[in-house]
């Protein structure tokens, strides 16, 4: 089965590049969210999938009798999902002061950082 | 007095640092006479050697250390044998001599306590790099040498030549630095010897490695930009724009000589090779020409003092090449002649330049009588540099001769070299010493009178050890030369130094040859002079002229390689670095032979079927979207559809997370999109788009074919089953996901959280910041209230 | 969005959810839930009540600027780590006690401190950006 899902997260991560390569801020944004969730998937798939066995272990037992689903991709998207909804929520504000400020969604127009026509670096000692 | 233990050494090499440290306040109690005092410091550190010497005269060499970086091997430790002895003792001496010197010369100068704190640290610093035993310990303090002379060269640092005379002095030496450290690791990585002791006992262990030319070239690199060897002459005259104090001790006496004590240490075991013996005199005899030659050309007494510091170090480098004994011998004595002499010399012309208010010889003459100790022991220094008897440049001569001629008949080339070197040295020395306190009295700028003790305290001193030295030669030997030789050439070597030779020989008749010469050169200098000048600008490019070239090459490539890859634009940021992941991922795969082999039809149920289907259909339509509602629901449904993929696969506490963030996620969204007037549909040309799609669709194949390749290896459950097993038996908890969070990687949570919590009070920053029109608004309309009220006031 | 029946219903809907936040945080150790996902539910719950009855309801329904909610949990995570320092462990080697209350044996240890700390993190700092956009839609 996880080939399927290999193939649903490249898809994920097509999708993904392809928004976040846009020159409008929106869709780098909808990119950046896909983006979180291909990266999650991937590193969920590479620790193997296992149907419907919560990393749980029963109230009666100190070890789990049976295989469960490996407990560590989890641990470690869980604490990503709520940072990348951090970042994301972050992200989407810069975007929306960024268009107030500058007037503008195309990331090709905002130039205040380096602006065009920069001068050469001064010569001499 | 005998050796006493490890600790007097590190204190040694420590208490220069300390003096720097203090060395700002004395001034600011004591003004100039500061020097006094700190004087004292060198002055301590010559004694603890000198008490040394004895010992180490009788062979005897010891190695302190302390760990340091133990996990690297590299530890903090000292050599001290007849080499690093003599080294530490000039250092000592001249810089006892040098800190009086600075305290005259530098009076009333409002920062003479940081120039003396420059000093203090260069010595230590040079201290540490002749008593050097583990390579990491003398790279360091090789280095450090180099950014102090880049401090004390550019002490006047108001002055754009000051400055650019430090950087490049900084560059060539610190890039020779670099060469010196690979070259260095390399040692270590070859032979597995970190420290000099041991690898000087190794014999033959560089020279039979296959890697042996590579090392060489590498040490040597470091050699000769230090030394200021051709090519990389060209920032030692430069750095005479540094007050002479710096001249006379750092770009004479010791620092320069860097270079020439590092081939000398590492002669024992790099030298004596067919590449060795072809590459250092070939450089060091052209250095001593081309240095000769355009001390010549000037007229500036601290240059042409300069330019023959290149040739007497291209001299040293070129006996220490022949490796052979006798030539060897001659090296140690004029570098010990030299040293004293120079030094001299420097301060002789820093105090006539001090004291007349010029260093330029046309403009000076006659000052024999306003100055007559100067004048004395400038004629000594010269006598010496000129290698005429009773001074110790004479026996240098007489040996290095000897070395030369003595060795076998066939080096007619070294020897004209020499010869005619030491003909034009001559020349110098005459010019220098003699020039400006002869002849009529010539109106110079200032006022000139004899200057203070301090200033010449330095040149009477060393310009008398160099007539002490040769006078009591057997001493001079057996204490200073014979351990040195010894150290050389790494077995014990007894020199017997005599100020008389010993017999009518080749040396002496071509030590008269040179006099000679030299008188014939002196008398047309004028005509010399012209002649070069003529030539060099006739040639009108030199390395000190590229050296601006590559500078300015390297700026304006920079600023250009700037403009091309950080053009501002974001999406070609984005295609660029997608475009790298993508052959990153893909060109491995191919290489390697890696994709992943046929893909069976996976045996999915067909609720799973379907989720996958919701999940891509989501994905679709947020790439086709047209307006902003469908972008935010398809995104909506695509983060769901992973929720319950989450879900299905035994991660209930994933997929209600992913819930939750989903749905905050389409709420923020819609809360900020509904007040923009964004256009979400794409308006990319055509070409970037199927640039950009194939680029996509590049990454997520790639991505897609490593992660079915991954798969399809066995999966190694290590970690897994460790938190399986204790998470109960000693975390207390059946959650594993969140006895991993909280417990196991409490610490990481911990982060993450931070994380979380900063990116909080980032959105909260930029939503707090009003846009700029707001602002003014704001303060305008404020500002009409505060009259508004004032009116009020005035009214009632 | 502020619909008569939203805004009644919105009150008693964020106030069972940020109930059963803290039931999903409490239980986290043993069963599904946590910390991450109870100050998600908790902040979504503040995110509902703020869409219905106005930021400044939820203001005065916390006391507590959601921005100090989220600093006092970083710094109840970060101390939770210390206890272990006396016993001679290394920081946040975690540490049980086993309570008496009303004749229930009450297990306290510091990683329930912890996680009570990230779900006041997770809670203070979402809350903080969701308060702050519903606010500007409203100026």
């Amino acid at each position: 089965m996880e080939p399927a899902f290999a193939i649903l997260i490249g898809l994920f991560f097509s999708v993904a590049v392809y928004l976040l390569m846009s020159r409008q801020l929106v869709r780098v944004l909808l990119g950046v969210a896909i983006f979180g969730n291909a990266v999650n998937l991937l590193i969920f798939t590479s620790g193997r999938l296992l149907r419907e066995v919560p990393p749980v272990i029963p109230a009666a037992l100190q070890v789990p009798d049976v295989t469960i689903a490996n407990p560590l991709p989890q641990a470690l998207i869980l604490t990503a999902i709520v940072i990348s909804f951090s970042f994301f929520a972050f992200l989407l504000v810069l975007a929306y002061r960024a268009y107030q400020e500058l007037g503008t969604d195309n990331v090709v127009e905002m130039r205040v950082a380096e602006p065009t026509g920069e001068t050469a670096p001064p010569q001499g000692y | 007095m005998s050796i006493t233990g490890p600790e007097a050494t590190f204190a040694a090499v420590l208490a220069p640092f300390a003096a720097a440290a203090i060395a700002p306040f004395a001034t600011r109690l004591l003004g100039a006479n500061a020097a006094w005092p700190l004087a004292l410091v060198p002055a301590a550190i010559f004694l603890f050697f000198a008490g040394l010497v004895p010992e180490v005269a009788g062979g005897a060499s010891f190695a302190p250390a302390v760990d340091w970086v133990p996990a690297y091997g590299v530890s903090f430790s000292f050599y001290v044998d007849g080499l690093s002895t003599l080294f530490a003792l000039l250092i000592s001496g001249i810089g006892t001599f040098i800190i009086l010197y600075a305290g005259g010369y530098l009076k009333g100068h409002p920062h003479q306590g940081r120039f003396l704190s420059f000093l203090f640290l260069f010595m230590g610093a040079m201290l540490g790099l002749v008593l050097g035993n583990d390579l990491i310990t003398l790279f360091i303090f090789w280095e450090l040498t180099s950014i102090t002379s880049f401090l004390l060269i550019g002490f006047d640092h108001l002055r754009a030549a000051s400055r650019r005379a430090a950087l490049q002095a900084l560059v060539v030496t610190g890039g020779g630095g670099l060469l010196l450290l690979a070259g260095f690791l390399m040692i270590i990585a070859l032979t597995g010897v970190t420290d000099m002791a041991t690898l000087l006992a190794g014999g033959d262990i560089l020279r039979e490695q296959a890697l042996y030319p590579l090392v060489l070239l590498l040490v040597l690199g470091g050699a000769f930009t230090k030394s200021a060897q051709f090519p990389f002459h060209f920032w030692l005259p430069n750095a005479m724009e540094a007050p002479t104090p710096v001249s006379a001790f750092l770009h004479s006496a010791t620092m320069v000589k860097a270079g020439v004590y590092l081939l000398m240490r590492m002669h024992p075991v790099l030298g004596d090779t067919a590449l060795w013996t072809t590459i250092l005199p070939i450089f060091g005899g052209i250095t001593l020409l081309v240095g000769t030659l355009l001390a010549v050309r000037q007229t500036d007494l601290k240059l042409m003092l300069a330019y023959t510091t290149v040739a007497s170090l291209g001299l040293l480098v070129m006996l220490t090449g022949t490796s052979w004994d006798k030539a060897i011998e001659g090296a140690v004595l004029y570098l010990l002649a030299h040293s004293l002499f120079k030094g001299a010399l420097f301060m002789v012309a820093g105090t006539i330049d001090h004291e007349a208010g010029t260093r330029d010889v046309t403009r000076l003459g006659g000052l024999r009588g306003a100055m007559p100790i100067t004048f004395a022991a400038a004629c000594l220094a010269a006598l010496s540099m000129s290698g005429l008897p009773p001074f110790v440049g004479f026996i240098a001569k007489e040996y290095l001769y000897d070395g030369i001629w003595g060795a076998s008949g066939a080096h007619l080339t070294i020897t004209a070299v020499a010869v005619i070197g030491n003909a034009l040295m001559l020349v110098i020395a005459a010019a220098v010493a003699l020039k400006p306190f002869l002849g009529p009295k010539v109106e110079t700028p200032k006022h000139a009178h004899e200057g203070p003790v301090l200033l010449y305290a330095g040149p009477v001193a060393l310009s008398l050890a160099g007539l002490a030295a040769a006078v009591m030669a057997h001493a001079t030997g057996v204490y200073f030369i014979s351990p040195v030789v010894s150290s050389v050439l790494g077995t014990a070597t007894v020199v017997d130094v005599h100020l008389v030779p010993g017999y009518i020989g080749a040396a002496l008749i071509l030590s008269l040859i040179t006099v000679a010469l030299g008188i014939v050169l002196y008398l047309k200098l004028d005509v010399l002079r012209a002649q070069m000048q003529r030539l060099l600008a006739a040639i009108g490019w030199g390395p000190d002229k590229g050296f601006d070239q590559v500078i300015a090459g390297l700026v304006s490539f920079s600023g250009s390689f700037t403009r091309l890859v950080q053009g501002g634009r974001l999406d070609v940021y984005m295609t660029l670095t997608f475009l790298v992941t993508a052959l990153a991922l893909l060109v491995p795969l191919t290489l390697t032979g890696n994709w992943p082999s046929a893909v069976p039809m996976p045996d999915l149920r067909f609720y799973e079927w379907g989720i996958l289907a919701i999940a891509v259909s989501g994905l679709i339509a947020v790439l086709i979207a047209k307006t902003r509602l469908t972008a935010i629901v398809s995104l909506g449904i695509q983060g769901f559809a992973v929720a319950v993929i989450f879900m299905l696969f035994g991660a209930p506490d994933l997929s209600f997370t992913q819930f939750m963030v989903e749905t905050l996620s389409v709420v923020i969204l819609a809360l900020v999109m509904t007040r923009l007037n964004l256009r979400p549909r794409d308006h990319r040309p055509l070409v970037p788009r199927v640039v950009q799609g194939t680029i996509a669709l590049g990454v997520g194949v790639g991505l897609a074919a490593l992660l079915m390749r991954v798969t399809e290896l066995p999966f190694d459950r290590s970690l897994s089953d460790f938190f399986e097993t204790y998470s109960r038996t000693i975390a207390h908890g059946r959650n594993i996901v969140n006895v991993i969070l909280v417990d196991f990687r409490g610490f990481d949570t911990f982060g993450e959280i931070a994380v979380v919590m900063l990116a909080g009070l980032c959105v909260l920053a930029l939503i707090r910041v009003r846009p700029k029109h707001a602002r003014e608004e704001a303060f305008d309309r404020a500002a009409g209230d505060e009259a508004l009220q004032k009116s009020g006031e005035a009214r009632l | 969005m502020r619909t008569v029946i939203f805004r009644t219903i919105a009150p008693y809907l964020a106030a069972l959810m940020v109930l059963f936040s803290i039931f999903v945080l409490l239980r986290g150790h043993n069963e599904p839930g946590g910390g991450f996902i109870g100050g998600l539910i908790a902040a979504s719950a503040f995110a509902i009540y703020g869409i219905g009855c106005g930021v400044a309801a939820v203001r005065r329904a916390i006391t507590f600027h959601p921005m100090s909610i989220a600093a006092a949990g970083l710094f109840l995570g970060g101390v939770s780590g210390l206890p272990s320092l006396f016993t001679g462990q290394p920081f946040m080697t975690s540490q049980w006690w086993y309570v008496h209350m009303l004749g229930v044996e009450v297990p306290l240890s510091t990683p329930l401190f912890f996680d009570i700390g990230v779900y006041l993190v997770v809670v203070g700092a979402i809350t903080s950006i969701a308060l702050g956009l519903e606010e500007r839609e409203s100026d």
